[in-house]
């Protein structure tokens, strides 16, 4: 689904990503993990075309299309969805208007026709309940005054409603308590099918626990240095990432 | 973030949709101004000698005066010799029924989405069509007139009731006004009239719809609605000109009367020629409106979207004279290009117990200038006087310009004057999260700018609404960066 190639990226002129590879299969779950600065959130926004971010070397095959030629509503309407680590507040815009108009889009790019009022607030509803998310917060402005925790529910209610081919997933973890991260994590598995893929960036063992990785990565210093199996998240949460830095050669 | 200006930078701009020119034979005077002109245009209206003196008294009133320079506004020398001031389509020759309007004005409106083929209207719309100096057509006047309104073109109004034209014209905005008030005052040449009787609830909304047609052409129009005790009435006010290099002057006169109870609400989208990317062309809209809320509990109630005009100076406002009257201004205005507005309201609070609410949005894009100028005052005698005013400005781009100019006057212990100003701008951020939601630049820019504006656009009828909508949108395409 996924192919990243010696991916080089740099922002306001200093090389982030050093030469990433990475393959994401139909049905996969993987966890991105990593000391912070190494690269995590960069790569999350180099897939899905943050502007501020200059791709100088590197291919990005997704679905088996060029990735990096795609704008980022294009790649949104690939497929590609991304669990902001922090959404930004747009005061004024309902998320009725705002869910309706994405809907729209991705409706338009795959040539189908709008969906009625009544046939979206129906979706809206069904979606809104596999996070918990109540109906005052969906017909208020986007993400304007939600707490850390609805803001991540709504993230995942946005998903719910897009279903994307891929989900990125970045430290959607951050900042929720352990009952808003359950809700989180369930509404992430339910949407979970074997069309589908995740990439799950996080710092802790904690998520993971709920989402269960296929496949853990560590991502340090702009580079993946190691893949394993889940039991890698539950090593790294004991002993830290001294060992895999002491590995490299670096202690 | 460098990047991503860029992008919107280069998202393409929005045409004028209604730049195109109507070719029909137009019947004008001779160019400039001076008090022939007055009084051939008085003739051409074969108007009532009252009516000419009053004109000649605006126009030499207006001999005396200068042009206000105290706007937030650069307004290039406008030679006044240089302007025609009466230009009308030509009526075809050949018997014809008075009701008939040529085809090609009728095919012009259509264009301009005002049908005037009563069938084919929106239902619960009642229009006036003026081209240049002349109303060309008022519909459903029969059906109105079963009620006691009036709805009539203002020279019909002048020959059939003249004695409320008499009474109530220039008892809000007097020629003395200003120098616009006093220019319009000696050369206005159409515009509407309403009126409607004690107790009466227009059962339809009542719009005029101004279209500048005719090349180095003024239009100065005047309306005058005029609502009696217990009476309600909704009227709406659109306008459009073609595109062309030189700049147009409009220069109209809206007069309002609420007596005891009544309510007007005055609706206004604005989108005269804003002139072209490089600030070239578009219409000089410097007008002059007032409602006075005469009667106790009356209430006016002014909306306006500002989309286009190259130069905008108006000030809608209310004269709070009855016991518990109320006044309300509903605003967006949007500059783009090089476009400049200096736009808001003056409240004065005369009677007990008056309240006013201003709620303005202003939104400037590419180079362009967007004041906003209100003054709110209590006179001794206003106890209890409430004012609330709500300024917000939405920037996008670093080039252009908002200015909020609030002045209060308050000779009255017991009023309560509140203040709100905010300053906003799209983030790169806001529009990158759409993006990455699949929805494009400017779409997403649509999506904020109207959804800053709802609480204005809420305010208007809702057949214009949704156009209203949509013209936000498209004055701000290709703007943002």
């Amino acid at each position: 689904m996924l192919e990243i190639k010696n991916l080089h990226a740099n922002i306001n002129g200093k090389e982030i990503l050093k030469g990433i590879n990475l393959t994401v299969k139909a049905g996969e779950v993987h966890a991105i993990m990593g000391p912070n600065g190494s690269g995590k959130s960069t790569l999350s926004s180099v897939l899905v075309g943050n502007p501020a971010f200059e791709v100088t070397e590197g291919e990005v095959t997704f679905n088996g299309k060029n990735l990096l030629d795609l704008s980022p509503e294009q790649r949104s309407c690939e497929g590609m969805f991304l669990s902001f680590q922090y959404p930004v507040e747009i005061p004024g815009v309902s998320m009725v208007n705002f869910m309706r108009a994405a809907l729209n889009e991705h409706r338009k790019y795959n040539g189908l026709d709008p969906l009625s009022a009544t046939d979206f607030l129906k979706l809206m509803r069904e979606k809104r309940a596999i996070v918990e998310l109540d109906n005052k917060l969906a017909s208020r402005s986007v993400n304007e005054g939600f707490s850390g925790g609805e803001k991540k529910r709504n993230e995942i209610f946005q998903m719910a409603m897009l279903e994307p081919k891929l989900a990125i997933l970045d430290e959607t973890d951050s900042g929720l308590d352990i009952d808003a991260l359950r809700v989180v994590a369930n509404g992430v598995n339910h949407l979970k099918t074997p069309d589908n893929a995740a990439i799950v960036i996080t710092h802790y063992q904690r998520l993971l626990d709920y989402i269960k990785p296929d496949i853990v990565h560590v991502l340090y210093k702009g580079k993946i240095v190691k893949t394993a199996g889940p039991e890698l998240a539950l090593e790294l949460e004991k002993s830290g990432y001294d060992w895999i830095k002491a590995e490299l050669g670096e202690l | 973030m460098q990047e991503s200006n860029d992008i919107l930078n280069e998202v393409t701009s929005g045409d004028y949709k209604y730049g195109f020119v109507t070719n029909i034979d137009t019947e004008t005077i001779h160019k400039g101004l001076d008090e022939n002109t007055v009084r051939i245009i008085s003739a051409k209206k074969n108007e009532p000698d009252w009516l000419l003196q009053y004109r000649l008294k605006a126009f030499r009133h207006w001999q005396t005066l200068e042009m206000p320079t105290w706007a937030h506004l650069q307004i290039p020398p406008i030679d006044y010799q240089d302007i025609i001031y009466y230009a009308a389509p030509k009526k075809k020759e050949g018997p014809k029924s008075l009701d008939e309007v040529d085809p090609e004005l009728m095919k012009t409106f259509d264009k301009l989405g005002i049908p005037l083929h009563e069938r084919a209207q929106l239902s619960g719309m009642a229009v006036d069509a003026v081209m240049d100096s002349v109303s060309v057509k008022t519909t459903f006047k029969e059906t109105l007139a079963e009620k006691g309104i009036i709805f009539c073109s203002f020279s019909e109004a002048v020959q059939h009731y003249p004695d409320l034209i008499q009474k109530y014209m220039g008892s809000v905005v007097s020629y003395r006004d200003n120098f616009f008030a006093a220019l319009n005052s000696a050369v206005f040449s159409d515009g509407s009239f309403v009126y409607i009787p004690k107790g009466i609830r227009c059962p339809m909304e009542l719009s005029t719809y101004f279209r500048i047609n005719a090349a180095n052409t003024g239009q100065f129009e005047r309306t005058l609605i005029v609502a009696d005790d217990d009476s309600y009435v909704s009227y709406l006010e659109g306008c459009t000109a073609p595109m062309r290099d030189e700049n147009q002057l409009h220069a109209a006169i809206v007069e309002i009367v609420a007596h005891d109870r009544a309510e007007v609400k005055y609706s206004t989208v604005q989108n005269w020629y804003p002139g072209d990317k490089e600030g070239k062309g578009g219409i000089y809209n410097f007008v002059t409106k007032r409602g006075i809320c005469k009667g106790d509990y009356s209430k006016i109630s002014w909306t306006q979207v500002e989309t286009g005009s190259a130069i905008t100076w108006k000030y809608p406002s209310c004269i709070l004279a009855g016991d518990h009257s109320t006044g309300e201004f509903y605003s967006v205005a949007v500059t783009n290009n090089y476009q400049q507005a200096d736009t808001g309201t003056k409240m004065i609070h005369l009677g007990k117990h008056t309240k006013s609410t201003i709620v303005s949005k202003g939104i400037s894009a590419g180079h362009s200038q967007n004041s906003y100028r209100g003054l709110v005052k209590v006179s001794p005698r206003a106890d209890g006087a409430r004012n609330h005013s709500q300024c917000d400005s939405l920037l996008l781009s670093s080039t252009c310009g908002a200015h909020t100019f609030p002045y209060t006057e308050i000779q009255n212990d017991t009023a309560i004057v509140e203040h709100e100003a905010t300053t906003s701008k799209i983030s790169e951020e806001q529009l990158f999260y759409c993006q990455q939601r699949g929805i494009s630049v400017e779409e997403a820019v649509g999506l904020i700018v109207n959804g800053y504006a709802r609480e204005v656009m809420n305010k208007l009828p809702m057949e214009f609404a949704v156009e209203a909508q949509k013209l936000l949108t498209i004055s701000l395409e290709g703007s943002v960066g």
